[in-house]
């Protein structure tokens, strides 16, 4: 078995048995206002590393490439409130003819 | 269920096409982060959860272990378990319903749901449950799209995948950086990430910025 069907699997269940853990744990399990606060903060700080891990290294270096050219077309394009695929299609194509001049 | 009110059936629908046509980008970041086809719809039929599963392609696409993957996806599931505890005591699921209804627990399902709480509960379950089987029809259905499409396309980079993926995160937490306390905690959960990247494990510095998060939150917000 690869990492990625481990991956798939894994995070599968978990995605699952979390979802249903909702409708099937006692309230006071889960509402505790330190946990909901924090749980709030969590994706803020996992989406942001992980934008910065996926636009500035290349396994374990730091690099800048074609990449950060994409990055701030998309966050120009959020500034301007572009919907999603209009984000994602610009700092593809932004990135992409980047590629073609420096490759 | 009662006849369904027509403003709550045109808001299941539009949120449902919207939100699946992300699917084509999900599909294709699976593609690019070196996942088949099989693989990239698995995670889209089973997670169901749009940022778990741009995690999971984005760490194993980074060469980040199948344990950093599926812990950073379930701390971003763990909100689902939340919508849970809301909408149980509107739902009142058992049986097969609990296992259907649970899977399709997520943002815009919950969001139209309790969105739809002035038009009674009879039209918050309409809601739910329109929305939820919406989204997971086109989701699936863009996100085969999308992987069908990269396929097709050859070296991610020369089409700028590799930054579509990242561009995805950045649009996906950009409606949540409203204060400067959320955009302190952004920075910062950047800057660690990339300090930790050369030191160790890929995946590692994604998981460790939960620590950060922790910490913002510990405290109780001015």
């Amino acid at each position: 078995m690869t990492q990625i069907w481990w991956a798939v699997i894994g995070a599968s269940a978990m995605a699952f048995l979390l979802k249903f853990m909702g409708y099937s744990v006692p309230e006071k399990y889960l509402n505790n206002p330190r946990a909901l606060r924090i749980n709030t903060l969590i994706p803020i700080a996992l989406l942001s590393a992980l934008v910065a891990v996926q636009s500035f290294s290349n396994k374990s270096a730091l690099i800048i490439d074609q990449r950060v050219v994409g990055l701030g077309v998309a966050v120009l394009a959020l500034a301007l409130k572009a919907p999603f695929p209009v984000v994602v299609a610009g700092s593809a194509i932004a990135s992409a003819i980047t590629f073609r001049f420096t490759n | 269920m009662s006849k369904v009110n027509r403003a709550t059936a045109t808001a299941s629908f539009s949120v449902s096409l919207t939100v699946g046509l992300y699917g084509v980008a999900f599909g294709a970041a699976g593609i690019a982060a070196g996942f088949s086809l099989l693989q990239t719809c698995l995670l889209s039929l089973l997670i169901f959860s749009g940022a778990s599963q741009f995690a999971v392609v984005g760490i194993l696409g980074a060469g980040g272990s199948a344990l950093s993957a599926i812990a950073t996806a379930s701390l971003l599931g763990f909100r689902n378990s939340l919508y849970g505890l809301r909408l149980a005591p509107i739902l009142k699921l058992h049986g097969w319903r609990k296992v259907v209804g649970a899977q399709i627990t997520i943002d815009e399902s919950t969001g139209v749901a309790l969105g739809e709480s002035d038009r009674g509960e009879a039209a918050m379950r309409q809601g739910f449950w329109l929305t939820g089987i919406g989204v997971y029809l086109f989701w699936n259905i863009f996100t085969l799209v999308g992987a069908l499409g990269a396929q097709a396309l050859g070296d991610p980079a020369a089409w700028g995948l590799d930054a579509a993926v990242p561009a995805a995160f950045l649009a996906l937490v950009w409606p949540r950086l409203l204060g400067n306390f959320e955009r302190q905690l952004a920075i910062s959960a950047m800057l660690l990430a990339l300090l930790l990247t050369p030191f160790v494990a890929a995946g590692v510095p994604i998981i460790a910025t939960a620590l950060l998060a922790v910490a913002f939150g510990w405290k109780v917000r001015r």
